[in-house]
């Protein structure tokens, strides 16, 4: 049977992340944490295949505490395990460091679980947009690699082998590898399903497994954490606007509005520019 | 947090090795079909830029099959040296083997910053080779600089939480810095065939039969849309409520031989493809004329267009932070203004006498 692991990771919710006006600074408080999207699409793939074909699906996920909520989620979904790795020392993780965590997690879960034959990650998350972390982890685990998939093709268990739709900036490439392989899901792949009732009830009463650093033997403190991570944030700040004379335009009809801006772009350089001629003169 | 800052702080007090055997800036170069990626372009003419502000070589790097003419192009666009991995394993883009050539050559050379595109390519080639390094790599930079010797450090700035702030991302402790960047940020220096410069080859060691991943075919897209050189932009954003008052938009492009771009809130719904998203990881634009429909004007959206030369906002909220940026401000339904729009934009132009028309006519579907 088919082992897949799914990268899920908690995120503030970015559409609710306001600015202080007064302060430039963030307001974090309020803002609700949910699981990272994209990621949601790479365990929604999962779960087909696990209807189609049968799997094991691990989900793994590094951060604090409260991300077990996020993980209840992918159980209630249909997850059949779920493996926390949360520690202090993780914490201020980059991409570089994370990948390495995340690395670890999965050859552990590959030890105690069983041979992991695909991993799923988001493209990126919503909070960090990098799309760097699942780069990352394949190229730590030796992984065959396949990012931004919006499906997969055809799965060949006898010739281990894999087919995928990439979606790239100027069409789709169609690609086939090796498994074990780490893909990168877009939310083109699928429509997430619903959680069903029973599957909510066994979420309710679930304990994901908790790993922190303790749980590693071979794990180095230096690559882990703030220390493990290459990059720094050395400042952040509210990038200028640009501000105008805005000239607002309003007529008692939304004909006669429009027909005011049309005028006003018509004595621009547009038309001319455009070929749309200048009516006025005819 | 605040033990995570007060680290940073410390982090980056600490005094950085030395650091003096890499040297030079290096840019990564995407191609098609032995067509540079116009994003590599851009890249050459940025990193020009922080080479000579080091006082340092630019170098490029081309990997693909038939591609050694690109060579010669790298250095008319703004490269000194360009190192060349021409072999029939490399024609389609494939992370093992592109990453090996990159190793190597990254391994051998030393530069001290490594650029890239931040397309799909970039970012999966970048992520993977910062790894084997190991080194940090920043995603998506929009802003880009250097500190002078003896730090030559890469600032490299980008969108962050969740696109509503830049933040400036510093490697000190590892080299190369890496960054990948968006497209349609940077400029491209004019094509200079005078030019002159080095053309290195790097072999290609990885066979056929070691490399798992094969490529099968490449559907190109049908539709040819380019978002980042349209010069007319009609672009809609939360206030359309739908997928449906899209077409209205397109109408409306249409009757202005424009494209439709959408805001963040628009494209993550679902109402629209990504393809079309303007802002943080979406394209920055800067059209002649930009439309923006029922968009807020969220910091992330008007980073990606607020250097368009005409900008006219329809909302129906006076209040929405938009009408700052535009020239041009309409508060009221977009159902009703938009339709008008396109019916007066269409009677403007039937009035145009057919002969003048004809010349006129350099760009749209019209």
């Amino acid at each position: 049977m088919l082992h897949i692991v799914v990268c899920v990771k908690q995120v503030p919710d970015s559409r609710e992340i306001r600015i202080d006006p007064k302060t430039n600074t963030l307001i974090r408080q309020g803002v609700p944490a949910i699981a990272n999207f994209y990621d949601m699409h790479g365990l929604e793939e999962a779960l087909r295949i696990k209807d189609e074909k049968g799997a094991v699906i691990t989900v793994v996920c590094m951060g604090p505490p409260p991300a077990e909520k996020s993980l209840k989620e992918c159980i209630s979904l249909g997850a059949d395990r779920a493996v926390l790795v949360t520690d202090r020392g993780f914490a201020g993780a980059d991409t570089l460091a994370t990948s390495y965590v995340l690395g670890l997690t999965i050859q552990k879960v590959a030890a105690e679980f069983g041979p992991v034959d695909i991993v799923f990650c988001g493209k990126q998350t919503l909070d960090g947009d990098t799309g760097q972390v699942g780069p990352g982890i394949a190229c730590r685990l030796d992984l065959e690699q396949l990012t931004y998939v919006q499906k997969v093709e055809k799965i060949d268990q006898e010739a281990r082998r894999i087919t995928v739709h990439r979606h790239l900036e100027d069409g789709v490439e169609v690609v086939e590898t090796a498994m074990p392989v780490l893909i990168t899901a877009l939310k083109e792949m699928n429509k997430v399903r619903r959680a069903p009732l029973p599957g909510m009830i066994r979420a309710a009463k679930f304990k994901p497994v908790i790993w922190t650093t303790q749980d590693f033997p071979g794990l180095e403190r230096a690559k882990i954490g703030l220390k493990g991570s290459p990059t720094i944030v050395s400042k952040t700040w509210v990038p200028e606007q640009r501000h105008v004379d805005t000239e607002m335009i309003a007529a008692d009809t939304p004909q006669a509005t429009a027909g005011l801006l049309v005028d006003k772009l018509w004595q621009t350089e547009l038309p001319q520019r455009f070929g749309w001629a200048n009516g006025s003169e005819v | 947090m605040s033990e995570v800052a007060e680290e940073n702080k410390k982090k980056a007090a600490d005094d950085m090795p030395d650091w003096s055997d890499y040297r030079g800036v290096m840019i990564v170069v995407e191609q098609r079909a032995g067509k540079a990626a116009s994003v590599s372009l851009q890249l050459l003419g940025e990193g020009r830029k922080l080479a000579d502000k080091l006082e340092t070589e630019l170098m490029a790097l081309v990997i693909g099959h038939d591609v050694r003419h690109l060579a010669e192009e790298m250095i008319y666009y703004g490269a000194d040296k360009v190192y060349v991995s021409d072999a029939p394993e490399l024609k389609d883009y494939r992370t093992r083997p592109y990453s090996r050539v990159c190793l190597q050559v990254l391994r051998d050379v030393k530069p001290e910053i490594v650029l890239q595109g931040a397309t799909a390519t970039g970012r999966d080639l970048a992520g993977a080779i910062a790894t084997h390094l190991p080194t940090g790599l920043t995603a998506d930079c929009t802003i880009l600089d250097v500190e002078p010797h003896p730090s030559r450090l890469l600032l490299a700035s980008r969108p962050a939480f969740s696109e509503k702030m830049l933040a400036t991302i510093l490697c000190k402790q590892y080299r190369p810095q890496m960054a990948t960047t968006r497209a349609g940020v940077f400029e491209a220096l004019p094509r200079d065939t005078t030019r002159t410069g080095e053309v290195i080859t790097v072999e290609n060691t990885m066979k056929e039969e070691e490399i798992a991943a094969k490529v099968l075919r490449f559907i190109e897209e049908t539709e040819r849309f380019n978002l980042e050189d349209a010069e007319i932009i009609v672009a809609g954003g939360r206030g359309l409520g739908g997928p449906e008052p899209f077409k209205m938009l397109q109408d409306l492009a249409d009757a202005l031989g424009g494209v439709v771009g959408a805001s963040r809130a628009a494209v993550d719904a679902g109402w629209i493809e990504h393809k079309h998203q303007v802002g943080q990881t979406g394209y920055t634009v800067r059209p002649k004329l930009y439309i923006a429909v029922g968009i807020s004007g969220a910091v992330q959206h008007l980073v990606g267009m607020q250097n368009s030369d005409l900008i006219v906002a329809i909302n129906r909220d006076p209040d929405a932070p938009i009408f700052k940026t535009a020239n041009y401000g309409i508060v009221g339904d977009l159902f009703q203004i938009i339709p008008a729009l396109t019916a007066a934009v269409k009677e403007k132009r039937v009035l145009i006498p057919q002969s003048s028309a004809q010349e006129g006519v350099t760009h749209g579907k019209i």
